[in-house]
């Protein structure tokens, strides 16, 4: 799936740090600042093994500078884990639930008592469908098409939630809005 | 670059991010967005209109510029401008812009709110959809008051396509999550519990989470939701694998709904109704033999989105527990994942089966899996994993097994990971003592506790051996021997050296019998030790070097000398130093009689009584002892199984420096001689919270097996802090009141006369001039250390105040978000030629703002339930400053603004109080407890809110008052 050989793909000339200023997402949700009830999903990280967030959408208020630590902490929890360790990690008082495809971290942060493997094979799913819509998605097509992705996320999560779960019917809504201009 | 040519033609934009990519440095990549900025802006300003392909584009620019780490001061209004147009990526892009830009207070909020509502009522499903996914994923307050009723609405109506309803379902969630209180329950909530019967899935996926929520929330309102659950998860466990087609996923159909019915079903106890329980148990156990099944596929997918649901499953289970053979297989299940190839499904299971522990009916069958836990403690490669398994022994220990658990978490801890260690100790210390028959096991293992992990093992801990050997005396000769020999070695914790110098300080008779053991060879041993050590340990053994002049009077001289000496009589620590000459001198002048007594043996920690208290009762003349046997009760009640142990703990709850008697207060208080800290004359009765701060850090150290089913939720114990001596300042007023005279002089005098009304409040300040003089130029202002949290408007006053006349200042309050610091009042007048000038320090606080809640028992322990995260809590014990009148006590409670709930705590001596504290940009609801004791005086208050700076400001507050 996610092919992301970078040597391949880009001239030598360019250093796959530049990739991803992308990085800093200083996403400002705005002024909810609410009761935080039970929230499932707290956050969803994409980040490179070199620590560039592909996509950060959080689900609940942090200001800017919690974001960025959060962003640096999970990759650091994240990339010192093995394939022999479990996809879950005890973060804060959440836990993390990750999965990593090629170069790509993907991350979901959920509360402690949330379903682990609910949670796995969400990322799962979603990364299936990243893949059926990019022909064969690979770290580029995140840059390039950002703001797609977004579009992609709010089908699958919605307000920290599964939204919806077939990829047959995600996709079908995804190329009807491709097909929009 | 694959993707580029197929960017909507939105060339422009790929060719920019390209440039970015090819930036050799920093410095090129801000020149090339500086640039690239001022191109945008001249667009923006250009005579020329922008077509809307531009807008977009370059609005996706600085989005693009935004993300990468650079602030975007303008292009909102492009952004705003395209929400207008027609065009579906134009919209897209100008909506993500909003999303992930435009703050709340921005001054285009309304200019949004109109795209939104044109949109939510445009009946074109891709722009409603974009709408609602705009709203959820803002949801600020402006949106929830504008769409509040809409958005219901478009839920219910039965024209609405399928997937707005799915947006639309979770979009009323989150506005019902930020803002609650502007989403009111109404017609449209039953109607929303039958969209569990939808046929299009994804909206019953959608519709769940939201009736979660809401069922959490008021589980009445929502109980229909349970049957209609538990029909649709039948008819999905039911199914065959290509019934559900979209929503199977890997050959199990639809795992994630099956999840989330599992968990809707987790807001109610087990459903009454026997055909339903009956349908209900079906299910379960549908799901338990599939876990038998053959796997459908090899790929790991499938058997994670089976096992997803099989666990969710067993925590309905285990959250029921009333199905003995359910739980039992349950049980066996897991203990198959114990020995999966999975580390993840290990690691599941060993998580799963804490919590099964506690259930009694499958306490035993989990007990069956210790070898394999054992043993998953010695090989597992991830830390986490070996946490669990830590976890899951504590968990299933009990009198037959706690030798063996003990003894192998021991072996473990040598070569634990640091991050784990503290929490190791604390649960061998606690199994130790709860499980001790003999005491001889115990004092060996909290020796190896310190010699295997001496930093980690806390005060607590220490003390607690201590006190354990002082009240057992068949333990005491063993205990010196053992902290003798343990001392023999080369380098030892400085922990040993505590227990080792009180306990031969104590007992070190019981064993110089014997010459390798003579008292010189004590004293030489410990005092071996003695430079090594920091000052807290000094003192301490200074203390047993003066217990040992009582119990051998042949090494008198030995000790005296080494107390004349330099090191210790002009010692530059003065605990040490007063410490020396005060016991130099005591062993000099006093006789053998009066050293007896004076150094006699510690008596026994009586069961309830400790020092200071009994000081405490000496000086105010009814005061006892806390009970706090409630806090043993919890320990057991949670994780004890077997029975009735021996409880050797519980009965010898009380404070170490219990003495007074026999150690002569006036050559060494007490306090000092035990309290590291030295808190002068006024130690906290910390050992009265020392099971309970076991507890804590038990907790708090997210280990799950104490998070999960405390017996009773009130008595669930989340300790903060040791209580603090009490201060003996008035109790700060008004802030259980709202009107009275706040500052008064010879000149001036100030009352103030205060309402409140949700976040806002208004205050009249009265000035009266006491004199006969004019007061001129008098000027009042207000200042607030937080604004952005507390707004204070003050209106202007009259300049000049005749003498024996009041004027009147009326002061507008804000509360915007929680805060700490009042208000301050400045005023400035002129009185007889001089300028006066004064702060006074407003009473306006946090609770003022607090609306009372009245709810029923159930809400309240659902309530309090929910809020259970260790940072929504906060607790604390203190002194009663005031005579302890249950009236009183209740009209403070209201007076601080919440209501009282009669009838919800099980004990009628017991406050129960519930309120919302109101602020412009949240809510926060807040549940109180709080227990008297009028023997000991005090009380222990328990907070619970949504938000721990809430917690911990309130019970700041609210403390003071008692």
């Amino acid at each position: 799936m996610l092919r992301c050989n970078q040597n391949n793909l880009y001239p030598a000339k360019v250093r796959v740090s530049d990739f991803a200023k992308f990085l800093y997402y200083n996403v400002k949700l705005n002024g909810c600042g609410g009761a935080e009830a039970v929230l499932p999903i707290r956050f969803i990280l994409i980040q490179n093994r070199a620590g560039k967030t592909r996509l950060a959408k959080w689900y609940m208020q942090f200001d800017d500078d919690e974001k960025q630590k959060l962003i640096e902490e999970v990759h650091a929890v994240v990339t010192v884990r093995d394939a022999k360790h479990t996809n879950f990690v005890e973060f804060r008082n959440f836990k993390i639930i990750y999965r990593r495809y090629a170069g790509l971290y993907f991350c979901i942060c959920v509360d402690v008592t949330d379903n682990n493997l609910a949670y796995l094979e969400g990322i799962h799913n979603f990364v299936e469908v990243l893949n059926e819509y990019f022909h064969n998605v690979c770290e580029l097509d995140l840059v390039f098409n950002f703001y797609k992705v977004y579009t992609v996320v709010d089908e699958m999560f919605l307000a920290g939630e599964i939204r919806e779960t077939s990829q047959t019917k995600v996709l079908k809504q995804l190329l009807m809005l491709q097909s929009l201009e | 670059m694959p993707t580029v040519s197929k960017a909507d033609g939105m060339r422009g934009l790929a060719v920019f991010i390209s440039d970015i990519r090819n930036c050799k440095s920093k410095e090129a990549e801000i020149k090339r967005i500086n640039k690239e900025l001022a191109n945008i802006r001249s667009k923006f300003k250009g005579d020329k209109a922008l077509d809307g392909y531009s807008k977009k584009k370059y609005v996706c620019k600085l989005l693009f510029i935004f993300l990468l780490g650079h602030d975007i001061d303008f292009g909102h209004m492009e952004a705003v401008n395209l929400l207008s147009s027609n065009k579906y990526t134009e919209k897209q892009i100008g909506y993500l812009f909003i999303s992930v830009l435009v703050n709340s207070n921005s001054d285009l909020i309304r200019l949004i709110n109109n795209a939104l509502k044109n949109d939510l009522s445009s009946r074109n499903p891709t722009f409603m959809n974009l709408a609602l996914h705009c709203i959820a994923n803002v949801g600020s307050r402006e949106m929830a008051e504008a769409f509040a009723s809409e958005i219901p609405r478009i839920l219910v109506a039965g024209d609405t396509v399928d997937s707005v309803k799915q947006s639309a379902a979770l979009c009323l969630l989150r506005l019902n999550r930020t803002s609650p209180d502007l989403i009111p329950m109404g017609e449209w909530t039953a109607r929303v519990v039958h969209l569990l019967n939808d046929q299009h899935l994804g909206v019953v996926t959608a519709a769940t989470s939201l009736i979660t929520t809401l069922a959490q929330k008021s589980p009445d309102e929502f109980k229909t939701s349970l049957s209609l659950a538990i029909t649709r998860l039948s008819r999905i466990v039911t199914s065959a694998s290509i019934d559900l087609q979209d929503y199977t996923y890997y050959f199990v159909p639809a795992p994630w709904l099956s999840v989330k019915l599992l968990r809707l079903l987790q807001c109610y106890p087990p459903p009454e109704d026997a055909s339903l329980r009956g349908r209900l148990t079906e299910c379960l156990e549908t799901i338990l033999n599939k876990a038998q099944e053959p796997p459908k596929s090899k790929k790991v997918q499938h058997s994670n989105a089976k096992n997803a649901v099989l666990f969710e499953a067993i925590a309905l289970i285990i959250h029921h527990d009333s199905e003995p053979t359910l739980l039992v297989r349950a049980c066996n299940q897991l203990g198959q994942f114990l020995q999966h190839r999975e580390t993840n499904l290990r690691y599941l299971a060993l998580e799963s089966m804490c919590t099964l522990a506690s259930s009694e009916f499958s306490h035993e069958a989990v007990k069956t899996h210790i070898e394999t836990v054992i043993n998953a403690l010695k090989t597992e490669r991830d830390v986490s994993v070996r946490q669990r398994a830590v976890d899951l022994l504590y968990a299933m220990c009990d009198r037959s097994n706690a030798k063996q658990i003990v003894a192998e978490m021991l072996s473990y801890l040598e070569t634990a990971d640091y991050s784990i260690r503290e929490e190791i100790v604390l649960k061998v210390a606690i199994l130790a003592e709860k499980y001790a028959v003999d005491y001889t096991w115990y004092v060996d293992t909290i020796l190896n506790l310190i010699r295997i992990a001496g930093d980690y093992v806390s005060e607590e801990v220490w003390y607690r051996v201590i006190q354990i050997v002082i009240n057992r005396d068949d333990v005491q000769g063993y205990a010196a021997k053992t902290v003798f020999e343990a001392l023999q070695a080369p380098a030892c914790h400085e922990n040993l050296v505590k227990v080792g110098g009180y306990i031969l300080g104590e007992f070190g008779n019981l064993i110089a019998g014997d010459s390798r053991s003579s008292p010189l060879v004590q004293f030489d041993l410990l005092h071996s030790k003695f430079h090594l050590c920091s000052v807290p340990t000094r003192a301490l053994l200074l203390s047993a070097y003066i217990k040992f002049i009582n119990l051998f009077p042949e090494v008198k001289a030995t000790i005296q000398d080494v107390l004349r000496s330099d090191s210790q009589l002009r010692n530059a620590d003065v605990e040490l130093q007063q410490r020396a000459v005060e016991y130099l001198r005591l062993s000099c002048i006093a006789s053998t009689d009066i050293l007896a007594t004076v150094l006699e043996e510690m008596p026994p920690f009586p069961e309830r009584e400790s020092s200071i208290l009994a000081k405490l009762k000496k000086k105010k003349g009814s005061a006892k002892l806390p009970d706090i046997d409630d806090s043993r009760r919890n320990v057991n009640g949670s994780t004890e199984h077997g029975g009735d142990n021996a409880e050797p703990a519980s009965k010898v709850t009380s404070d170490l420096s219990g003495s007074s008697s026999s150690l002569n207060a006036s050559v060494c208080t007490d306090s000092m001689f035990y309290s590291p800290e030295y808190a002068p004359c006024s130690l906290p009765p910390w050992i009265l919270t020392f099971i309970s701060s076991l507890l804590s850090f038990l907790l708090f150290s997210s280990s799950l097996s104490l998070h999960q089913s405390p017996p009773s939720l009130l008595e669930d114990l989340h300790p903060t802090d040791r209580p603090r001596p009490s201060y003996f300042s008035p109790a700060p007023p008004f802030v259980c009141k709202n009107n009275g005279v706040i500052f008064e002089n010879q000149l001036l005098q100030i009352g103030l006369k205060t309402e409140y009304r949700q976040n806002l409040g208004r205050m009249y300040v009265f000035f009266g001039n006491k004199t006969s003089t004019q007061f001129l130029s008098f000027t009042s202002s207000v200042s607030c250390s937080d604004a952005l949290r507390l707004s204070v408007h003050a209106k202007a006053v009259d300049p000049v105040i005749e003498g024996g006349a009041q004027v009147q200042q009326i002061l507008n309050i804000e509360c915007v978000s929680d805060f700490t610091d009042a208000p301050v009042l400045n005023i400035q007048f002129r009185y007889g030629g001089t300028l006066q000038n004064l702060a006074v320090k407003l009473p306006v606080m946090l609770n003022k703002f607090f609306q009372p809640t009245e709810m029923t028992s159930e809400d309240f322990f659902q309530r309090w339930k929910q809020l259970g995260a260790p940072q929504q809590e906060v607790q604390k014990i203190f002194n009663a400053n005031h005579p302890m009148d249950s009236d009183v006590t209740k009209a403070k409670i209201l007076g601080f603004g919440v209501a009282l709930l009669d009838g919800v705590d099980p004990n009628p001596a017991n406050f129960v109080g519930a309120g919302v504290i109101h602020t412009k940009s949240t809510q926060v609801g807040c549940l109180i407890r709080l227990e008297p004791n009028t023997q000991a005086a005090m009380y222990r208050l328990t907070l619970r809110t949504s938000r721990d700076s809430v917690s911990q400001r309130l019970c700041e507050l609210l403390c003071e008052q008692f």
